[in-house]
């Protein structure tokens, strides 16, 4: 666990109050939201680093089940044990549990309503704009450290992943495997 | 009937759980699925939970849909939990240490395929670069722009950002059309 981090009371409270408000309000699937989730724990809590939180999403991503929830569980378990696990997995799937059961009974006058478009369209801006912050400040990082082959593994996996639709879980085992081989020193950590 | 769709939702992504609602179950038609499919991605949080939980809520009513998400993240936490545990244990190992040294440019670089994805979609409407480049959507360029600018300037945190760039496009649908 991690000892930087006072859990109390108001740690719960945070870590429940702040998963659950980007999962109410992040409109998309994993990749929208763990950036998301990113942005508030590593950069405005500070409760992880960026290494550790990108190696907690790497082994969500790897196993199977949803990579958002996934992610949720393993950071929470990270920072606060079992209870931690509890508290950001119920903030990740409260906000759809209700906000389906509500639209599933009157579907039809949700999907069609122009105001609702708008504002989910505006939602979704505004989500892109903290992606591609998180995005960007990543990949400068990665980069600056000037080491070939993960700047390589980098642009593959970006241009397979977006040109070609590459499935992800496909890239993921090239990565592993290519990580396992030629990464293990001790420089790329 | 609910647990057994716990099973097939657990381990799911929407083919798998489009052949064990339809095909397997028969609770809903192929066409109410495609309803399913396109509310789950338009409406906030992860599609797997908002699909299990529409089918669910469908079948079943408010217990289906608790059962449903239930049965779907039940194999996600004690997978988790596991893997979580073998990491903080053998984390250190160099065969574990290359594998993670391996994924995390990989993580960068899915985030960055998402980050463009979003992009496109969010000016032009489209996942992928436009064939031709019309112009963007000028409502949603102007609260894209906004935000940026708001969040690099640390003005906007994540939810201020997310329900602030909601009611701006709102608020600009009124001026501009």
């Amino acid at each position: 666990m991690n000892n930087s981090v006072v859990i109390d009371k108001k740690f719960y409270w945070e870590l429940f109050k702040s998963t659950f408000l980007i999962s109410a309000f992040t409109v998309g699937g994993g990749f929208v939201i763990i950036p998301l989730l990113k942005a508030k724990y590593v950069d405005h809590y500070k409760w992880m680093s960026d290494k550790e939180a990108l190696d907690l999403v790497s082994v969500a991503q790897s196993a199977p089940g949803v990579v958002a929830v996934n992610a949720a569980i393993i950071i929470g378990y990270r920072l606060a044990g079992y209870t931690g696990a509890a508290v950001t997995l119920l903030a990740t799937v409260l906000p759809p549990l209700i906000t389906l059961t509500v639209i599933s009974y009157f579907y039809d006058a949700f999907a069609h309503n122009y105001y609702v478009q708008i504002l989910l369209r505006g939602m979704q801006c505004g989500a892109t704009a903290l992606i591609l912050d998180v995005g960007i400040n990543l990949l400068q990082k990665e980069l600056k450290k000037k080491l070939l082959l993960p700047c390589l593994i980098i642009f593959g996996t970006f241009i397979a992943n977006y040109f070609f639709q590459v499935n992800i879980m496909y890239l993921i085992l090239i990565d592993a495997v290519i990580g396992y081989l030629w990464l293990q020193d001790e420089k790329y950590s | 009937m609910v647990g057994a769709f716990c099973v097939g939702g657990g381990y799911a992504s929407i083919p798998l759980i489009q052949t064990q609602v339809i095909d397997v179950h028969h609770w809903i038609s192929f066409s109410e699925f495609m309803d399913v499919v396109a509310i789950s991605q338009m409406t906030p949080g992860p599609i797997g939970i908002n699909a299990a939980t529409f089918v669910g809520t469908k079948v079943a009513g408010i217990g289906g849909a608790v059962a449903a998400t239930a049965g779907f993240v039940t194999p996600s936490l004690i997978i988790m939990i596991a893997l979580a545990k073998l990491l903080a244990k053998y984390g250190d190992m160099g065969a574990i240490r290359g594998v993670l040294n391996g994924l995390r440019p990989a993580v960068v670089a899915l985030i960055a395929s998402a980050g463009v994805m979003f992009l496109t979609l969010s000016l032009w409407n489209e996942e992928k670069l436009p064939a031709v480049w019309s112009d963007p959507d000028l409502v949603s360029t102007i609260v894209l722009l906004v935000s940026l600018v708001l969040i690099k300037k640390k003005i906007c945190g994540v939810i201020q950002t997310l329900v602030g760039s909601g009611l701006l496009s709102l608020a600009l649908h009124f001026f501009i059309k």
